[in-house]
């Protein structure tokens, strides 16, 4: 293989069709959930601490708009995440990754996430 | 001439399989977590800290911290190594992140056994 190829991984001066949203935003919110878990381990820890601790985590979560803002985001990166990881399970099995499939599935990954991260935000709130 | 590029395990097969064998025990728990939480609006502290006692829990949560670890990191590594070419500050992102790593799986011990 000819070592020189050029290869541009340059983002910004990429025109990046719906697969390949699909494919940034799953390595964004992968990068935020490996950061972000030090919120969700830290809110575990506290809650398994004491019932004091536990009463803590829940007030925090209810009342807090910070930390709620922090768990829909934190919750957000997961269901995205989760879906488009599901949508690669698919297409390493061989489905989903002609032109058009690809953008359909690509598609039903966003609107999937879109609508599961409304739905964790009335959870949440 | 082949060159042996790897993140994680003996080669780049075994980092991709080990990438869809760790993501599948995530799915898993997350799939519980979420279940369990959306299923138990009113949960108190004792049921809490019951589920988590019993060792099956503890095996899961502990497999679940390995898995999410070990798929951060090939993930991490691959993300890095595309977009952070300057040498040394990939070697400080990727320092900071097996830190991370290592320090997530002490935490989390302390916390499944602590209780």
């Amino acid at each position: 293989m000819n070592k020189k190829r050029p290869v541009n991984l340059d983002l910004r001066t990429i025109k990046q069709p719906l697969p390949a949203i699909t494919s940034i935003l799953h390595r964004v919110s992968g990068v935020a959930l490996f950061f972000g878990a030090i919120f969700m381990v830290y809110v575990l820890g506290l809650s398994l601490e004491s019932p004091q601790g536990f009463a803590q985590a829940q007030e925090m979560l209810q009342e807090s708009f910070l930390a709620k803002l922090i768990a829909w985001g934190l919750v957000s990166a997961l269901l995205y995440h989760f879906f488009a990881g599901v949508k690669h399970l698919i297409m390493d099995a061989g489905y989903c990754e002609e032109l058009e499939s690809g953008q359909r599935a690509a598609k039903v990954t966003l609107i999937v996430a879109v609508a599961a991260i409304l739905l964790a935000g009335v959870w949440i709130w | 001439m082949v060159t042996s590029i790897t993140s994680f395990g003996r080669s780049g097969l075994y980092d991709w399989m080990m990438q869809r064998v760790t993501a599948v025990i995530l799915l898993a728990y997350t799939v519980f977590m979420i279940g369990y939480l959306l299923f138990n609006p009113d949960l108190d502290y004792n049921q809490w800290r019951g589920l988590f006692d019993g060792t099956f829990m503890r095996v899961f949560s502990l497999l679940a911290l390995l898995s999410m670890v070990a798929h951060a990191w090939i993930g991490l590594w691959s993300v890095s190594t595309d977009y952070i070419k300057p040498t040394g500050a990939r070697f400080v992102f990727q320092s900071v992140c097996g830190l991370l790593a290592f320090i997530y799986v002490v935490w989390g011990i302390q916390i499944l056994w602590g209780i």
